[in-house]
C-alpha cells in the first residue's frame, strides 16, 4: 500500500505559496512582508539545510553518535519559529534544529548533545525553548503545563500576552501524552499551540496506518480548532502560526496546527527509509521542495537575484565549516560533569556521592 | 607530523560492531573533497554512504569491498596535504582498535530504536596503588616480562602474564586451578604467570585488590581480565585468568582447539587477537600434515586443481561467517520449517500446449523485444488458480487466517550473494505482457545484486524454478508468511500418453509445498490441479477462468 490510499494526495489546506512559486490568495490568512524579510526567510531555510546536512555528514564520520534530520521541513519549522514572539515559550522535540535557530540559539548546541558531551547547554530561559525531548510526546504536556501557568501568573490575555508552542510528529497523536494534552489544554482553554509536523512516517509506519482521518480534525473532537497548512510553504506556516498563537496570547485557547510535509530524509541517521517506502514517493515530493518554491518566488517578485542566491549558499557553507570546525573542537566532559545541574545548590547526598566518586577517579594512574 | 590520516569505521547507528564494504566510490590516487561519498557500508540497520571526514587524496583502501569490517578499525587512508612528501606511517585519530567493537551481534536484541547494548568487556585502565607505590618500581624491572613500564604495581603482575607464559611454559597458569575461590586465586596466577617477580608480585597483589577483593568480578577486575569470563568462570576456567583476551577470539580459540597460554599476543596490551589465533591454528594444521605428507602425497597430486585442499596445503577446511543473505536464508528457513507444517503434493503434467503458446508470442510482433521463459506461463497459471482459492493466499496469523486480495508474486532467484526471494507486487493486477516485464525486471535486478529491500518483502506466494538446475521437482519450504509455494522442475522431453498414443512431449514435475494449518489436502489438490491444467491447455483454462 502507498502511502495515501486513504488520506486525499493533495489536502484541503491553507497555502500562499504553491510548489511552482506562484503566490495564492488565502481568504482567511495572507502575509505582508518587507522585502528583508523575504529575504531572510529564505536565508533561514538554506542555511538550516546546509547546517543539518553537515551534521549528518559528522555522524557518518563518527563525530555525533546520532542526528535527526529535518530535510524537508525547513518551510515548517522556520515559519513557525519565525511566528514566535520574543517572550513566547517553545517546546521542542529533538527535531527542531531550525526552532533554535529562529530562536538565536548557537547551531552547535544540538550537535553537543547528540555528540554526548552535554544534555542539553542552551540557556532555556534566555531563548524560551525547552529542551529537546526524546521522550515521544511528553513535551505537549509539558507545555501545556506551562501555558496552564501562565494563565494563573497573569501573562494571558492582551495583545502582549504570553503563548506557547509545543511541537510534535505525526506519530505522536497515537501517544496517550499528546491525547492528555489536548484534553487539559481544552477544558483548561491553555494559550498552547499544538504544532504538528505531519512528515507522513512514524519512524517506519506510514500515516494511513496511524490515523483514519486527517490528523488536523481531531482537534474538534477534543473542543478547540484545528487547522492544516502546506508545510513546505513558510508563509502560509508563518501566516497560520502566528494566527494561532495571537489566539492563544488573547486568551482564546488552544489551537492545532498541521504542517503537511514531508520527511526526506531519514528517521534519524540509524535509520533506512529504502525499506519501507518507495523512491518514487520521495521524488514526487521533491517537487514540493520548500527552498525551491520560495527561490522561484523570489526571483519573479524581482526581491532576490542570482547575486543573492549565490551569496547565502556561500554564507550557509561557510557557517558549517566553521560548525565542523567547533565539534571537532569540542572538549570530552568531565566524569564529575554529570553531578552538575541536578539540584540547584546542591544536595548532601549528592555531594557524598561526587565525593567518593572524585575518589575513586583519583585512584587510577595518570588520574582523569 | 605526517599529514596521513586513517579513517577508522564509525558506529553509524547507536551501538553496532561491524558494517560490510558494498562498494568503493573512490580509488587509491584520487583527490578527494570535504563529505564527498567515499563508500556505501551495510550495516544490521541501513545501508549508507559514507561521506569523506577529510579534503585530500586516497593513499590507501584497506578493505576490498564485500569485507566486513569491525568498527574502529580504519578503512581508508587520506593524505590530507598531498605532495609533501610525507607517507610514512599514518596518524590513526580515529579510535583505537579494540575498545570499541567485539563479539557478532547475534546476541543483541531489538528494542524500540536501535539496539540493546553492547556485550563487550571494557577496557581497564591501572590502577594505583596506595600504599606500595615505592616496591612498584622494583616489582616492574623483577618480573623482566613485557609488561609496559609504565604500569605500576599491581598491574605487572597481571599483564605480564601473557607475555611470561609462553617464555615460563614450565609454570603455566593451567596449574592454578585449585577450587579455593576465586579471590584466593588472583595472587597465584600473577605468581604462576611471572615467577622472576614471585617475591614482590605476591606481596602486591592484595594490595592491589580492593579491601573487598571476594567475589570473582573484583578479581578479575583486578587482572584487567574481561569480566563476564570471570563472572561466569567454572574453576578450570581459572586457568585463563592470565590471558588478555576478547570472548569471541577465547570462542574461536576453543572451537580450533588452539591453547591460548601458548601464544603472544600481538593486540593492544598484549592481548590476543583473532589473526594470532589462525596463524597458530594454521601452523598446527600445516604441522600435522607435514608429519603425514607420505601418506597423503599420492593423493595430493591427483587431486591438484579440484575443489579439494591437496593434503599440504592449509585450507583443508574453510570457515566461512554466516552472514548477510546466507544467515537471514537460515533463519527464515528455520523458522518456517518448524512453525508450519507442512505438506507437499506433486503433479506431472504435459507442458507442450504452453510452451507452443510461448513460442507463439515470441513470433508475435508485439512482444518482439521481450524474454519469454517457460516462468511465464506458469505464474499466470498460479494467478488464475490463486483467484479461484484465495485461501491459498493467506498468511497464518495465530488466531486468525488473514486472506489476501491482492498477489505479491514472490520468485526466488540465485544470486551471486544467495539465494533471494524479490516479488512482483499486485501481480494480479498485470496484464500477461506487464508481468513478462515484471518478472524480467525482478530477475534482472536480482542478479545485479540490486534488489531493494521492499522488493524482498511482503510477498504472498512464490514460485521456485529449481528446473534451471536439470532436476525433476523438490520439496520446497515455505517463506515465512505464505501459506504455499510452488516447485517447477526441469521440462524435459519424455514419452507421454497424448490422445491414446505415446509420444514424444515436454513433461515437467510440479510441487506444491504448503501450509497445512490453513489448507486442507482438498483445497492444495484442488489448487495444484488447476495449475496443471492451465499448463496442460492455457486457451481454454484462459478462457474459462482468465
Amino acid at each position: 500500500m502507498t502511502n495515501g490510499d486513504r488520506i486525499p494526495p493533495d489536502p484541503e489546506f491553507v497555502q500562499l505559496l504553491d510548489p511552482d512559486g506562484e503566490r495564492v490568495e488565502h481568504p482567511d490568512y495572507s502575509v505582508e512582508f518587507t522585502p528583508d524579510e523575504y529575504r531572510g526567510l529564505y536565508r533561514d531555510l538554506v542555511i538550516i539545510r546546509k547546517l543539518d546536512a553537515e551534521a549528518t555528514a559528522l555522524q557518518r564520520q563518527g563525530e555525533l553518535g546520532i542526528w535527526a534530520s529535518l530535510l524537508g521541513q525547513e518551510a515548517a519549522q522556520v515559519g513557525a519559529g519565525r511566528a514566535l514572539r520574543p517572550q513566547d515559550m517553545a517546546f521542542p522535540t529533538y527535531r527542531e534544529h531550525g526552532i533554535l535557530h529562529c530562536r538565536g540559539i548557537d547551531p552547535i548546541m544540538p550537535l553537543g548533545l547528540f555528540r554526548g558531551v552535554d544534555q542539553g547547554a542552551w540557556d532555556s530561559q534566555k531563548h524560551k525553548v525547552h529542551m529537546y525531548t526524546i521522550v515521544i510526546g511528553a513535551q505537549t504536556l509539558h507545555a501545556t503545563g506551562y501555558a496552564m501557568g501562565i494563565t494563573m501568573d497573569g501573562k494571558v490575555g492582551t495583545e502582549d500576552g504570553e503563548a506557547v508552542i509545543a511541537f510534535f510528529g505525526d506519530g505522536a497523536t497515537a501517544q496517550g501524552d499528546v491525547n492528555e494534552s489536548f484534553v487539559w489544554a481544552s477544558v483548561f482553554n491553555a494559550p498552547v499551540v499544538f504544532f504538528c509536523q505531519n512528515n507522513q512516517y512514524a519512524i517506519s509506519e506510514p500515516l494511513e496506518r496511524q490515523t483514519r482521518v486527517p490528523l488536523f480534525k481531531r482537534a474538534s473532537g477534543f473542543g478547540f480548532p484545528g487547522i492544516r497548512v502546506d508545510g513546505n510553504d513558510v508563509l502560509a506556516t508563518y501566516a497560520v502560526t502566528k494566527q494561532a498563537l495571537d489566539n492563544a496570547r488573547l486568551g482564546q485557547g488552544p489551537t492545532m496546527v498541521e504542517a503537511y510535509t514531508y520527511r526526506m530524509g531519514a528517521h534519524t541517521t540509524s535509520d533506512d527509509p529504502t525499506r519501507y517506502r518507495a523512491g518514487s514517493e520521495v521524488e514526487a515530493w521533491r517537487d514540493k521542495d520548500p527552498i525551491k518554491r520560495m527561490r522561484i518566488f523570489l526571483t519573479k517578485a524581482g526581491i532576490a537575484d542570482d547575486d543573492f542566491f549565490t551569496q547565502v549558499d556561500d554564507d550557509a557553507a561557510k557557517q558549517a565549516v566553521e560548525l565542523r570546525e567547533r565539534v571537532l573542537a569540542l572538549p570530552d566532559p568531565g566524569p564529575l560533569s554529570i553531578f552538575d545541574n541536578v539540584y540547584p545548590g546542591g544536595s548532601p547526598l549528592l555531594d557524598e556521592q561526587r565525593a567518593q566518586q572524585e575518589r575513586y577517579l583519583a585512584s587510577f594512574e595518570g588520574g582523569h | 607530523m605526517s599529514s596521513v590520516k586513517d579513517f577508522p569505521l564509525p558506529d553509524l547507528g547507536e551501538g553496532l560492531t561491524e558494517g560490510e564494504i558494498l562498494r568503493w566510490l573512490v580509488q587509491v590516487g584520487d583527490t578527494i573533497t570535504l563529505n564527498q561519498p567515499i563508500c556505501e557500508v551495510e550495516t544490521a540497520k541501513a545501508a549508507v554512504e559514507l561521506p569523506a571526514k577529510w579534503a585530500g587524496e586516497v593513499v590507501a583502501i584497506h578493505h576490498p569491498e564485500g569485507t566486513t569490517v569491525e568498527v574502529g578499525t580504519p578503512i581508508i587512508s587520506i593524505d590530507t596535504q598531498p605532495g609533501s612528501g610525507s607517507s610514512a606511517a599514518s596518524d590513526s585519530s580515529g579510535v583505537e582498535a579494540g575498545l570499541i567493537g567485539g563479539p557478532a551481534p547475534g546476541g543483541r536484541t531489538a528494542v524500540l530504536v536501535g539496539y540493546g547494548p553492547r556485550n563487550v568487556a571494557a577496557k581497564r585502565r591501572p590502577r594505583v596503588s596506595s600504599t606500595a607505590g615505592g616496591s612498584a618500581p622494583a616489582a616492574a624491572p623483577a618480573s623482566g616480562a613485557s609488561a609496559p613500564a609504565s604500569v605500576s604495581a599491581a598491574a605487572p603482575a597481571a599483564y605480564a602474564a601473557p607475555g611470561a607464559a609462553s617464555s615460563a611454559a614450565s609454570a603455566p597458569p593451567a596449574s592454578v586451578t585449585g577450587p579455593g575461590g576465586s579471590a584466593a586465586a588472583a595472587g597465584p596466577v600473577g605468581l604462576a604467570g611471572s615467577p622472576a617477580a614471585a617475591g614482590p608480585a605476591g606481596s602486591v597483589a592484595p594490595v592491589g585488590l580492593p579491601a573487598t577483593a571476594g567475589s570473582a568480578g573484583l578479581a578479575g577486575s583486578a587482572l584487567g581480565q574481561p569480566m563476564p569470563g570471570a563472572v561466569s568462570a567454572a574453576p578450570g576456567a581459572l586457568a585463563r585468568a592470565g590471558v588478555l583476551c576478547k570472548p569471541p577470539v577465547r570462542k574461536l580459540a576453543r572451537d580450533l582447539g588452539v591453547d591460548l597460554t601458548t601464544l603472544t599476543g600481538s593486540g593492544p596490551s598484549g592481548s590476543i587477537t583473532r589473526d594470532d589465533v589462525m596463524a597458530a591454528s594454521a601452523g598446527a594444521a600445516s604441522a600435522v600434515a607435514a608429519s603425514s605428507a607420505s601418506a597423503f602425497s599420492a593423493a595430493s597430486a591427483s587431486s591438484a586443481g579440484s575443489a579439494f585442499a591437496a593434503a599440504s596445503a592449509p585450507g583443508r577446511e574453510e570457515r566461512i561467517p554466516v552472514k548477510g543473505v546466507r544467515r537471514l536464508t537460515a533463519e527464515n528457513m528455520v523458522a518456517s520449517a518448524f512453525t508450519a507444517p507442512h505438506v507437499t503434493e506433486f503433479l506431472t503434467v504435459d507442458m507442450t500446449r504452453s510452451l507452443r503458446a510461448v513460442e507463439r508470442l515470441r513470433q508475435h510482433r508485439d512482444w518482439r523485444d521481450v524474454r519469454i521463459s517457460p516462468l511465464l506461463p506458469v505464474a499466470k497459471a498460479v494467478l488464475t488458480a490463486l483467484r479461484r482459492y484465495p485461501m491459498v493466499n493467506s498468511t497464518w496469523a495465530g488466531d486468525e487466517i488473514v486472506v489476501k486480495h491482492y498477489v505479491n508474486l514472490g520468485i526466488a532467484a540465485a544470486t551471486d550473494r544467495g539465494l533471494i526471494v524479490p516479488n512482483v507486487k499486485d501481480a494480479h493486477a498485470l496484464s500477461l505482457r506487464q508481468l513478462a516485464d515484471a518478472l524480467n525486471n525482478l530477475v534482472t535486478t536480482a542478479k545485479s545484486g540490486k534488489t531493494p529491500p521492499a522488493d524482498m518483502s511482503g510477498g504472498t506466494f512464490t514460485i521456485t524454478n529449481v528446473g534451471v538446475f536439470g532436476v525433476d521437482t523438490g520439496t520446497p519450504i515455505l517463506p515465512p508468511g505464505e501459506a504455499a509455494i510452488l516447485a517447477l522442475g526441469s521440462v524435459r522431453e519424455q514419452p507421454w500418453v497424448h490422445k491414446g498414443k505415446v509420444k514424444v512431449r515436454h513433461v515437467t514435475t510440479l510441487a506444491l509445498s504448503f501450509d497445512h494449518r490453513i489448507i486442507d489436502g482438498e483445497l492444495g489438490s484442488l489448487f495444484l490441479r488447476d495449475v496443471g491444467a492451465f499448463l496442460t491447455d492455457p486457451e481454454t483454462a484462459l478462457l474459462a477462468w482468465g
